[in-house]
């Protein structure tokens, strides 16, 4: 077992004239490494199938990739203060199902309700894990599994009314405007100028960062680590109930497998964006890369004539690929 | 417990946790009550969890005084794959890691055995039961190398490579299917009936369940392996540096995962009859619940293997009562939840005051 210093990616920014070659580069500019590979990806497409990368193409790859990378913004919160949350995909599921079954009291008392379940949860986790010092791996499991559980029961209590998905949401999940920018976008891209604003130029960003890189540390200095993760928490569970919302305008259906299969992405996209799960280094905007990643992968394989098992095998091994990769290429 | 705290705390650190039997004491004597007490303390999985499974019992035969023979079996029917599942996730554990592939490798064991056994005989199916073992242990020990030559957390990789599981027991078996010759299932379904003996009161399932946890945990726990495993997960460091092989010790525990993983599988194509693909993934998460009330600590390093296998009949007991008692069996989950919010809180909250003193 090696006890590996670290060293890389901390060294400074403008020793761009230093060592030479693409390696040292790339170390120092991981972010730029990132989008040479979705480039990459990009053009293996177009190899394979040329014709097939268009405006519109690029404009649905958004489209899709919001979701994930909405998700992606509160995985990332708690993976640099060290933690995980394995509630998002029940979270996400929970909400969109929340609002769709309650369509009929208006859209924005369903909209809240949807959001209210994200904060609720992501309370819960918050408390078990900042104040009562749970691991975050499995306070996140039960609350997950009870969301969950509490779904299905619900689901079974709501048979009368049916389930119906409110317009906006509709939009907000498929729509787009002037042609070819994503409705959706319009949601994302603030938050991703929130969160990467946020988490480089604010306390409470700075704050994330400590925690992750050394609690007690901070605890000594005298910041109150548990107002900072319940915060990171409570603010997960409300942007997994968001991805919700607009998972379940582009399906257009609420049922409850519906955000399942989001579960591994969300972790997969923040590990390949650079976050170390570890905690303490790493950014949104790595995740926001790591999300378009993996959606052209996702596309990619399905120009694939593979079986859908085959892509699901495959899609696993790339996503270990990548991040053995990403870990060889900063240690 | 203020006799010799030093002295307590080291032979807990020595991996005498909770299915060794109380160390002896020669040089002092303390009364009987405060033995009793200090054991309780150090082994609360091998008192309380008993005490609460007799609880519960107690409380389903109250709520169903019917319950007889039949309802033994179905408990420990059911019971079998999940305490298996805990089995597995129990070792990976101790030795400080997690596996959250262990429901896709109880699918693809699940699936192998419904597709090469269905028109097999019994002597055939349990040659390939064996085969299927070996296979388990191989995809345990890939899970591992994977784990330790990529320094990917174990959370990540275990994630992904049960994605990849997944699509593995897919390939083989698209749809539920296959089946097993009758005997085999036997070895599950019936009850106890020998030459000298038959009681329905003996379930097959709860024969197995014993047997195998204590032929392949009993000698991994009396030997250095255990040992290892134990101190890799209680402090890596301190380990490597008296000289452990840290590496080869983490893989091995995620060998034994993948073998405890595979009687799962097997248990469910004994349990179910046939094989599904999808049917593992329930046993990733309601396995690490079992673990987490069985008192296995998730840090590593601390539990044992009674406290699990409760918490997994436990975990299948109570949907059961919830039918007996008229209440939707669908809060099961729910309750499987809080049941672990709960008892993580309570240990916190406990830390928690500990702290203040």
């Amino acid at each position: 077992m090696s006890l590996p210093a670290k060293t890389g990616g901390q060294r400074s920014r403008f020793g761009l004239g230093g060592p030479g070659g693409i390696l040292p580069f790339l170390r120092r500019n991981t972010i730029l490494a990132l989008i040479l590979l979705l480039i990459a990806f990009v053009a293996g497409i177009e190899v394979a199938r040329p014709g097939t990368v268009t405006p519109i193409w690029i404009s649905n790859a958004l489209l899709f990739a919001a979701p994930l990378g909405i998700l992606g913004a509160g995985q990332t919160l708690v993976m640099l203060t060290g933690g995980i949350d394995l509630s998002v995909a029940s979270v996400a599921t929970g909400s969109a199902y929340l609002l769709a079954t309650n369509a009929s009291l208006g859209s924005v008392a369903a909209v809240l309700i949807g959001l209210g379940l994200g904060l609720g949860v992501g309370l819960l986790n918050g408390v078990g894990i900042a104040v009562l010092r749970v691991q975050p791996l499995v306070m996140t499991l039960g609350t997950g599994l009870m969301t969950e559980g509490v779904m299905v029961v619900y689901s079974q209590k709501m048979l009368a009314s049916e389930p119906r998905v409110p317009e906006f949401i509709q939009a907000l999940g498929a729509g787009k405007v002037l042609g070819a920018v994503p409705l959706d976008l319009f949601l994302w891209a603030p938050i991703a100028i929130a969160m990467i604003w946020g988490l480089r130029r604010t306390g409470f960003g700075r704050l994330t960062y400590a925690v992750g890189d050394n609690r007690q540390a901070c605890e000594l200095a005298g910041v109150r680590v548990w107002q900072v993760l319940l915060v990171d928490y409570v603010l997960c569970g409300f942007f997994a109930a968001l991805a919700g919302l607009v998972l379940v305008g582009s399906t257009n259906a609420a049922d409850l497998s519906l955000a399942d299969v989001y579960l591994l992405p969300s972790v997969a996209a923040v590990i390949i964006g650079g976050t170390s799960i570890l905690g303490g280094r790493g950014g949104y905007a790595g995740t926001i890369i790591g999300a378009l990643i993996l959606t052209v992968l996702t596309s990619l394989l399905t120009l694939l004539d593979a079986p859908e098992p085959i892509k699901q095998i495959l899609y696993g091994a790339i996503i270990l690929l990548l991040a053995a990769a990403y870990a060889r290429l900063t240690d | 417990m203020t006799a010799a705290p030093g002295k307590s705390r080291a032979s807990e650190r020595n991996g005498g946790a909770s299915d060794a039997s109380a160390p002896p004491e020669a040089d002092q004597r303390p009364s009987i009550a405060a033995r009793l007490h200090r054991f309780m303390r150090r082994n609360p999985a091998l008192v309380g969890m008993p005490a609460l499974l007799v609880l519960v019992l107690a409380v389903t035969i109250l709520v169903h005084p019917e319950f007889g023979a039949f309802d033994l079996q179905s408990l420990a029917l059911g019971a079998l794959p999940l305490a298996m599942a805990a089995a597995a996730q129990t070792v990976v554990v101790l030795s400080g890691g997690i596996d959250l592939s262990i429901g896709s490798l109880m699918a693809v064991s699940n699936v192998l055995a419904a597709s090469t056994m269905q028109h097999a005989s019994y002597q055939e199916a349990l040659l390939l039961a064996v085969l299927i073992l070996i296979a388990g242990a191989v995809q345990g020990a890939l899970n591992g190398l994977i784990v330790v030559l990529s320094r990917i957390p174990d959370v990540v990789v275990t994630l992904t490579t049960g994605f990849i599981w997944g699509g593995v027991a897919l390939l083989i078996l698209e749809k539920p299917g296959g089946g097993a010759p009758e005997g085999f299932l036997n070895l599950a379904t019936g009850t106890l009936c020998t030459d000298w003996l038959c009681s329905a009161w003996v379930p097959n399932a709860l024969i197995l369940l014993v047997t195998s946890v204590l032929l392949v945990w009993l000698p991994v726990r009396r030997t250095r392996i255990g040992l290892l495993i134990y101190a890799i997960g209680s402090d890596r460091i301190a380990a490597f540096r008296s000289g452990v092989n840290v590496e080869l010790t983490r893989i091995l525990a995620y060998v034994f995962g993948g073998l405890f993983s595979a009687i799962g599988g097997l248990a469910l194509t004994m349990t179910t009859g046939i094989g599904a693909p999808l049917a593992g993934t329930y046993y990733t998460l309601s396995g690490l619940a079992a673990i987490v009330i069985g008192g296995v600590s998730l840090t590593g390093g601390r539990g044992g293997m009674l406290g699990p296998v409760i918490a997994a009949l436990l975990l299948t007991l109570i949907p059961t009562d919830l039918i007996y008692l008229d209440i939707d069996p669908n809060y099961g989950q729910v309750i499987q939840g809080t049941l672990i919010v709960l008892v993580v809180m309570i240990g916190g909250f406990a830390a928690f005051l500990q702290s203040r003193k």
